[in-house]
């Protein structure tokens, strides 16, 4: 399919602005002709119907949920209710400035007052800040805000922050984007972390750790109160990544879990789409220990109105010039605004039910990576299936001609050939059912023809692409000729 | 409304193959001692309860409609309708990150012509598919020049760089050995002389905004020889609209331009989502932080497009990547795509004449209320600063509240000494008898 | 393929020792296990390493491994040749693929090397 840039014609155009209301000024004679650049940037040149083609025929080589079961494990793709998007759209909040007086956006601050305190009613904790763009940002924060709580105890010495093997790459980049030295902790045979290796690397030093719990394995972690209670013996902290809370809402709470401060993902549990790659929203909260150090503005309410509060000495500061991602907020505050507290648990009892029911009957002819009751999520190993050729990426790819999207491939790093896969609660019986005979017809495609999967995809719009030439010699952008 | 579709009869069947009686069974590796409260939050509820709902808030926010001078970061431009119609696409919005780029093709279109775009606005060779927002970037970028630098750890910052954008700066670099330091303006300008004092063989780079936060357009190109020669880098930060005009970043000697994609495309939104850019000179591209697409070809020959150097990335290097970043703000990127082949080439020049045409219209009839003045005689873009006889803070809250427009950012909060300053900010939405308005507004609160 | 005249370190580099100058690469075993080699970061000249120091990276698609030094010493020539074509590292590990060059500054870490059974039997075959 062509580029805009291939499809341009000079002078074509795609949109007119009303004609000058006042005097025109040409940027040469305001700034003089040194400031002004010598050839205007070279943007393609389309009429509005041509480009909307354009952009309806990508939309057609792109997959997301609204077009089919999507299992992709630890990313939470659940139905996007289309009512979240009439928010965004219909009520006038896309007009609001950031910087409005506070009593101009009274609508705005409190949805934002009001999902802070939902999360944190949902999560057992006392605030939170809803600056974070997306869940490593929250990452980010909650470690600056770690590091801060120990910074005002004088407790410099805590550099370590301990992160099981299992946890997702953010969780390491963000400890060592705020200058913590990053230990890693095995995992153990059941899928938790290992007790006595965890027990070597406490000490004086360790200044938290970073859990996701349920873990990338999906799996509930088994140690998690003693794991809590060690670590607060030496004053080191717990961070709960919320990748995994879908899994269990109205069943456990972070905070009970002994954890200090935690991110949410709201475009994962919460239902806010995914956009191709964000925007996301990664809302942090914490309990009393770290409230002080919450990042500036937090959002205060006094008799039904709402202001932005500044005063705060001891908060590390701003992480966002403006509010972080409002409009992801308002789709999650309508999700929760929906939902209830009530519908909230009955989601995390359909995904674990919809996981286990899954990996029952996938169990009868794929290896599952730990054979305990799993979460939302499970994992399964294609070790045995490699070594008859077909390897976890070819599996991937012959789904894709059966229009499903591949579940997470290679992730978790532990687990040799995994296959992440997460159904999530708003996927039908049918639709489980369905895939379970996808998989199983691939099973038997790798016994009987084995060339398919070589060959795969083929239903596709383009088929497998070559990612070492795009590495090697990668072209990054368009150029003319 | 709940979105879970099995019916009981479908839960027991489902339950009756796990060998279990009941959904809590699953959940038994949760110790008991931690079992959750209720959650205390009403419903379920219907749509119809969600729409009067937001009817409430939105009837809350007063500030809807209201004229808006204000920018500071956040620019009211026009949107095309064609916009957001081909943005909610739901093959784009309801899509993960394309990690199968087979079925993504899409998205990594889009993006890889996003990037195209992004180069030919900065003037640079390279981008990346998209970072949080355009304070973010700003750090980004600095962390990436430290590291390109070979971990050189000072970075020094114009004042004309957005407030905003060097307290988010200042509360990052307060946990790296980054040592992070301002470099006051000068009636409005770059402080070329102070930058050449400061600048030394530790310095990373040198942190620039043009037009900066006062809307005054510079020429960097000394400066960028200057830190060149001490094999620092120029980071500079741009505002998208003004580049279709302005000398731009590559051309004045910048190695990473950053900026707020916001202005293309993507409406006010009270803050987000929005979009950072970021662009760079070929040689860096390996320092580069967030997802890159490339062009490639699939097995048959065919042109298709990948995500690459991923090796940069933290799902791969962890600890050692060159950012944490993973979700960013794709959608957002799509947006600016969009509004930048409906406006096109001609397009993009209209907006940003516009824009200069009716800031410098605003600023001589605002100039002409007496007691008022344009506060340094510098070029600026769509925004210029505006000192008033009183208190700005007092007199922007009365123009709101006698008058309903919202005259611009009081700037005594931000900057020492500019208690009468107000920052005021025109595009192309602003009509000529908005602004007389303004004008005639101003003469009645003073 | 092992070649009997050359040293091997257990993280898979080789080592040829050419008047006090050792040339360093990977081994065709390392090269098999990495696929196809996208890139190489290569060292500067004349840096200095301690042996077991972590000199260059060669990175394919999904991963990143850094190479070791195999002896204490200053590098006195890169492989310019990877820039353009990281495949070399692939098609010719023990010829054109070599990655740096360095100047021995300690001949007795030489010994600590594995001569090319040992290095056999460390790979399990």
């Amino acid at each position: 399919m062509k580029l805009l840039f291939e499809k341009s014609v000079p002078g074509r155009r795609g949109v007119k602005l009303p004609d000058l209301d006042v005097p025109r000024v040409e940027p040469n004679e305001a700034w003089g002709a040194e400031l002004v650049r010598s050839e205007p940037p070279d943007l393609p040149e389309l009429s509005e119907v041509e480009t909307v083609r354009h952009f309806t025929e990508l939309s057609r080589r792109n997959y997301g949920v609204d077009n089919g079961f999507y299992p992709l494990g630890s990313c939470t793709m659940k139905y996007n209710p289309k009512i979240n998007e009439e928010a965004v759209s219909q009520y006038g909040f896309a007009g609001l400035h950031p910087l409005l007086d506070d009593e101009l956006a009274q609508g705005c601050l409190e949805v934002i007052h009001k999902l802070e305190k939902w999360l944190c009613e949902i999560a057992g904790m006392k605030r939170a800040t809803l600056q974070p763009a997306a869940g490593a940002h929250g990452e980010l924060t909650g470690n600056m805000l770690i590091k801060a709580y120990h910074r005002a105890k004088g407790n410099l010495h805590k550099k370590k922050m301990l992160i099981p093997d299992s946890a997702h790459g953010t969780n390491p980049a963000s400890a060592a984007l705020c200058g913590f030295e990053v230990v890693e902790l095995p995992s153990d045979e059941r899928g938790n972390v290992d007790m006595a290796r965890f027990r070597e690397a406490l000490g004086e030093d360790v200044a938290g750790i970073m859990l996701t719990n349920p873990s990338t394995l999906g799996l509930f972690e088994e140690n998690i109160l003693e794991i809590a209670e060690r670590l607060h013996e030496v004053d080191a902290l717990l961070y709960y990544d919320g990748a995994n809370l879908n899994a269990v809402m109205g069943y456990c709470r972070p905070g009970d879990m002994g954890f200090d401060v935690m991110h949410f993902n709201l475009h994962k549990t919460f239902s806010t789409p995914h956009g191709g790659g964000g925007p996301g929203s990664g809302p942090v909260a914490v309990n009393e220990k770290l409230e002080p150090f919450l990042p500036v503005p937090v959002v205060e309410e006094d008799g039904g109105r709402y202001r932005l509060d500044y005063d705060r000495p001891q908060s590390i500061g701003r992480i966002m010039p403006f509010h972080g991602n409002f409009g992801v907020m308002l789709k999650a505050f309508v999700y929760i605004f929906m939902l209830g507290g009530e519908g909230l648990k009955r989601v995390s009892e359909d995904a674990v039910l919809n996981a286990n029911y899954l990996m029952a009957r996938l169990k009868e002819r794929y290896r599952v990576a730990y054979d305990r009751v799993c979460m939302h999520e499970f994992v399964v190993s294609n070790t045995d299936k490699a070594e008859k050729g077909a390897p976890t990426l070819a599996i991937a790819k012959r789904l894709l001609d059966y229009g499903i999207h591949p579940p997470t491939v290679y992730f978790p790093l532990i687990v040799k050939e995994a296959l992440m896969i997460e159904p999530t609660e708003t996927e039908t019986k049918e639709t489980l059912d369905r895939f379970v005979e996808v998989m199983f017809r691939i099973a038997d495609e790798i016994e009987n023809s084995p060339e398919l999967l070589q060959e795969a995809p083929v239903n596709t719009p383009v088929r497998k692409l070559d990612e070492v030439r795009a590495s090697r010699r990668p072209v990054f952008r368009y150029r003319k000729g | 409304m709940l979105y879970n579709p099995h019916t009981d009869e479908e839960r027991r069947e489902m339950l009756e193959v796990l060998g279990v009686s009941s959904v809590s069974e699953l959940f038994k590796d949760i110790p008991a001692e931690i079992e959750a409260p209720r959650i205390d939050i009403p419903g379920p509820r219907s749509e119809l309860e969600v729409r009067e709902e937001l009817k409430r808030l939105q009837a809350a926010n007063e500030g809807e409609g209201l004229p808006l001078f204000l920018g500071a970061g956040a620019y009211n431009h026009y949107v095309p309708a064609a916009v957001s119609h081909l943005v909610m696409r739901s093959e784009f919005y309801t899509a993960y990150t394309p990690y199968q780029p087979e079925t993504s093709q899409g998205m990594l279109q889009a993006i890889f012509e996003y990037q195209t775009m992004m180069c030919e606005l900065t003037g640079l060779d390279v981008s990346n598919a998209s970072l949080y927002d355009g304070g973010t970037a700003v750090y980004e970028a600095a962390i990436m020049a430290m590291r390109a630098t070979k971990l050189r750890n000072r970075v020094l910052v114009d004042e004309g760089v957005n407030p905003l954008y060097r307290s988010v700066l200042r509360t990052y670099s307060g946990n790296l050995e980054l040592e992070f330091v301002e470099v006051p303006h000068r009636e409005g300008r770059t402080d070329f002389e102070a930058f050449r004092r400061l600048m030394d063989s530790d310095t990373a780079a040198v942190v620039v905004q043009n037009p900066n936060f006062f809307g005054v357009v510079q020429d960097f190109s000394a400066l960028a020889e200057a830190i060149h020669e001490l094999k620092g880098l120029m980071v500079m930060a741009v505002n998208p609209v003004a580049a279709a005009v302005l000398k731009s970043a590559g051309e004045q000697g910048a190695d990473i331009a950053v900026g707020e994609g916001q202005p293309l495309g993507s409406p006010l939104f009270f803050g987000g989502p929005y979009v950072g850019f970021l662009t760079a000179r070929q040689k860096l591209v390996r320092q580069m932080p967030g997802r890159i697409i490339s062009e490639t070809v699939d097995r048959e020959g065919k042109r298709g497009f990948v995500m690459t150097l991923q090796t940069r990335e933290q799902h791969i290097r962890r600890a050692k990547a060159t950012s944490n970043i993973c979700t960013n703000q794709g959608l957002v990127a799509l947006t600016a795509c969009v509004y930048l082949a409906l406006v096109g080439k001609e397009g993009l020049r209209e907006v940003a004449v516009q824009n200069l045409s009716k800031a410098e219209y605003a600023k001589k009839r605002l100039s002409a209320v007496e007691g008022v003045r344009v506060k340094w005689d510098a070029p600026t873009f769509n925004e210029f600063v505006l000192e008033l006889p009183s208190d700005a803070g007092r007199v922007a809250k009365e123009l709101v509240r006698e008058h309903g427009i919202v005259a611009g950012l009081p700037l005594g909060g931000y900057y020492d000494g500019m208690e009468r300053d107000l920052l005021v900010c025109v595009t192309e939405t602003n009509t000529a008898a908005q602004i007389d308005a303004y004008a005639e507004a101003l003469g009645r609160v003073l | 393929m092992i070649p009997k005249e050359l040293k091997y370190t257990e993280s898979h580099e080789w080592v040829r020792v050419e008047d006090g100058i050792a040339v360093v690469g990977i081994t065709d075993h390392a090269q098999h296990e990495l696929g196809d080699i996208v890139f190489v970061e290569l060292p500067e000249t004349d840096a200095e390493y301690g042996a077991g120091e972590a000199a260059a990276t060669v990175e394919s698609v999904k991963a990143a491994s850094d190479i070791y030094s195999p002896l204490s010493g200053r590098v006195v020539e890169v492989n310019e040749a990877l820039e353009d074509s990281p495949e070399l590292v692939n098609k010719s590990p023990y010829g054109d693929g070599w990655i740096f060059k360095i100047e021995i500054s300690d001949p007795s870490e030489l010994d600590a090397l594995l001569d090319a059974d040992a290095y056999a039997k460390h790979i399990g075959e």
